[in-house]
């Protein structure tokens, strides 16, 4: 366990030091010079060169990684040369929101998924399953975009809830229940992509599952189909479905992104694409860094609870 | 004896020549019908996508103008047609990128196996842990001004990883098959064995990964036009048409729900198709 969990450690470090890379380099895609882009049209040649030295481009390129990193591993992402505020500030203000859809949308994910898998699983191939596949493959084939556009449309145009349409964001901190108003499309957006993956993963684990001899030898104590289900069948078959849920959470913060737009929800999506159009480059980067930095850590706890479901995973 | 039975059960052949099915052939016509009309689109009797008339503005579907015509008074048909030609080019495109170095790379590191395939593996585990998405939206976002190729390119790029394990697991799975012992015992050599031996056992599986994949991309970039990053306007895909209808939801509706329904059943088409071939030639799904 302990070899195995040092491995992965030394596997992110590893990939947290590609995405720093990857995200520092950001800023020399842009054409030409960096500064000049960053400082935009209007601004004289001194602050131009002052943002040039203030950058650090004009040191060497692996020096100015350093001193970049460093500044990260201090928590400075930098000043955004637009609105002047630090990006860290930015960040610390948008994340919670990313935060709160996301946890919504695996609660209904999770509720809906587990219980349908497990009644599709008990009859594969019975009438339920096949309507359940079936729409689940449907579902499949419909981006979260096309989701969360016609579902405002019905929702928020068409029957009028309060608190669900474009612009109508509510925080937390002043109303809890316009609030959950607020977020109920993005949730049930992103919940509608995670129920089809992990529906599907999860049926076709239990299946398998079902057909072990030891839930025969449980069927024939006479134990009740629910308690089967739940304490025997359940956790051995839900590895693959935790794996999936945590290489889905990527999926579902570039989701958020789009429903964040849409909505104008200022979340860490709608506020990295109004940096995109602002020009607005160290808050993009700056985001870039800390979202994939996020996913690839969620991506680590999962695999870490993975192996406490199933310990033979590490040992192999 | 026993060896023979292992490898060819009579009961999986027959399974083997079951029919694809009508809706599998549906599914071909649509999306044969859709990239028709990408490619001749011009030579169509379709009106001018970028015309706009101010005196028919957010009108509904009518006889000459069968879906509607947006806020800027163009036709939502004509630019429907027209929008199919991003979505399909990036998504064939990318996947030629993604499959033209993915699917080589896989192959080669499940044949040989050793410090080649554990190094590049370990690599290509490295990059698919950072969220695609992000990627393309954050390259995207640097690399102005954007165009079709620079799209292409990314999330060609950003596809390899995916392409080099599915192809890479399908290419582990025939390998060690008696047929490419037998073929090494005569002499082959690795490029016939690559191409003649293995190549045509994991077509199916690739075909199949592959229409799964372009539906994934167009899946993508209709995301990214939709935030406004993809191919700039007026020429129109369908994800910028998603993306233009935004402000005019309440009003117009159809300029949200015809290119929409026009994205899905593409998607659907292909997801389809990708999932009844793999259902017809993977031999554990038949089982299941």
């Amino acid at each position: 366990m302990l070899k195995y969990v040092t491995r992965r450690l030394l596997m992110l470090i590893g990939i947290v030091f590609v995405i720093s890379i990857g995200s520092f380099y950001l800023i020399h895609l842009l054409p030409g010079n960096p500064a000049t882009v960053i400082a935009g049209v209007g601004a004289t040649p001194e602050y131009t060169a002052k943002l040039y030295k203030l950058l650090g481009l004009n040191r060497p390129i692996y020096e100015q990684y350093f001193i970049w990193m460093g500044n990260v591993l201090h928590g400075n992402l930098g000043t955004s040369f637009i609105s002047q505020t630090s990006v860290t500030s930015v960040i610390g203000a948008a994340l919670p929101i990313d935060v709160e859809i996301i946890v919504l949308s695996q609660i209904i994910a999770f509720a809906t998924a587990i219980p349908m898998a497990m009644r599709s699983s008990r009859r594969p191939d019975g009438p339920l399953d096949r309507v359940l596949g079936a729409s689940s493959f449907t579902l499949l084939s419909i981006p979260p975009f096309v989701v969360i556009v016609m579902l405002v449309l019905l929702i928020s145009i068409k029957l009028g809830v309060p608190h669900t349409g474009p612009s109508s964001y509510v925080s937390l901190g002043t109303d809890w229940v316009a609030n959950l108003e607020s977020l109920a499309l993005p949730a049930f957006t992103l919940a509608i992509g995670s129920f089809v993956v992990y529906y599907r993963v999860l049926r076709s684990d239990l299946i398998a599952t079902l057909q072990e001899e030891f839930i025969t030898l449980a069927r024939s104590k006479g134990i009740s189909q629910r308690r089967i289900m739940w304490r025997h069948a359940f956790r051995p078959s839900s590895v693959a479905l935790l794996g999936t849920a945590g290489v889905n959470i990527g999926g579902l913060l570039a989701s958020g992104f789009i429903v964040q737009y849409l909505l104008a929800i200022p979340g860490l999506g709608y506020t990295l694409i109004t940096a995109i159009f602002n020009s607005d480059y160290l808050l993009v980067q700056g985001i870039v860094f800390v979202v994939s930095v996020g996913v690839v850590l969620i991506n680590f706890t999962f695999d870490f609870i993975i192996n406490i479901v199933d310990p033979r995973i590490s040992r192999e | 004896m026993s060896d023979l039975q292992d490898e060819a059960p009579l009961v999986e052949k027959s399974e083997k020549r079951e029919p694809m099915g009508v809706l599998f052939w549906v599914c071909v016509g649509w999306i044969v019908l859709n990239v028709f009309g990408a490619i001749f689109a011009n030579v169509l009797p379709l009106q001018n996508p970028l015309y706009q008339n101010y005196a028919l503005v957010n009108a509904g579907p009518s006889l000459h103008h069968l879906l509607g015509t947006d806020d800027l008074g163009r036709d939502i048909f004509t630019r429907i047609v027209y929008g199919s030609r991003v979505s399909i080019s990036v998504g064939v495109g990318a996947m030629i990128i993604g499959f033209g170095i993915g699917a080589p790379l896989g192959m080669l590191a499940a044949y040989r196996r050793g410090r080649f395939d554990a190094i590049l593996t370990t690599v290509m585990y490295v990059l698919l842990a950072f969220p695609a998405i992000i990627a393309t939206i954050a390259v995207l976002s640097f690399w102005t001004p954007r165009s079709l190729y620079k799209i292409i390119v990314v999330i060609g790029i950003a596809s390899i990883p995916l392409v080099y394990r599915v192809i890479r697991t399908a290419t582990m799975a025939v390998a060690t098959k008696d047929y490419v012992t037998a073929a090494k015992v005569q002499g082959a050599t690795d490029r016939r064995i690559l191409v003649k031996e293995l190549l045509p056992n994991i077509a199916p599986i690739g075909i199949s990964f592959l229409l799964i994949g372009v539906a994934t991309v167009i899946i993508l970039e209709g995301a990214l036009a939709f935030l406004g990053l993809s191919v700039n306007p007026p020429t129109p895909s369908w994800g910028n048409m998603i993306n233009e209808s935004r402000t005019v939801l309440a009003q117009n509706p159809w300029l949200a729900l015809f290119p929409s329904l026009a994205i899905c059943l593409f998607l659907l088409g292909l997801n389809f198709m990708g999932d009844r071939l793999r259902s017809h030639y993977d031999v554990t799904e038949v089982k299941l």
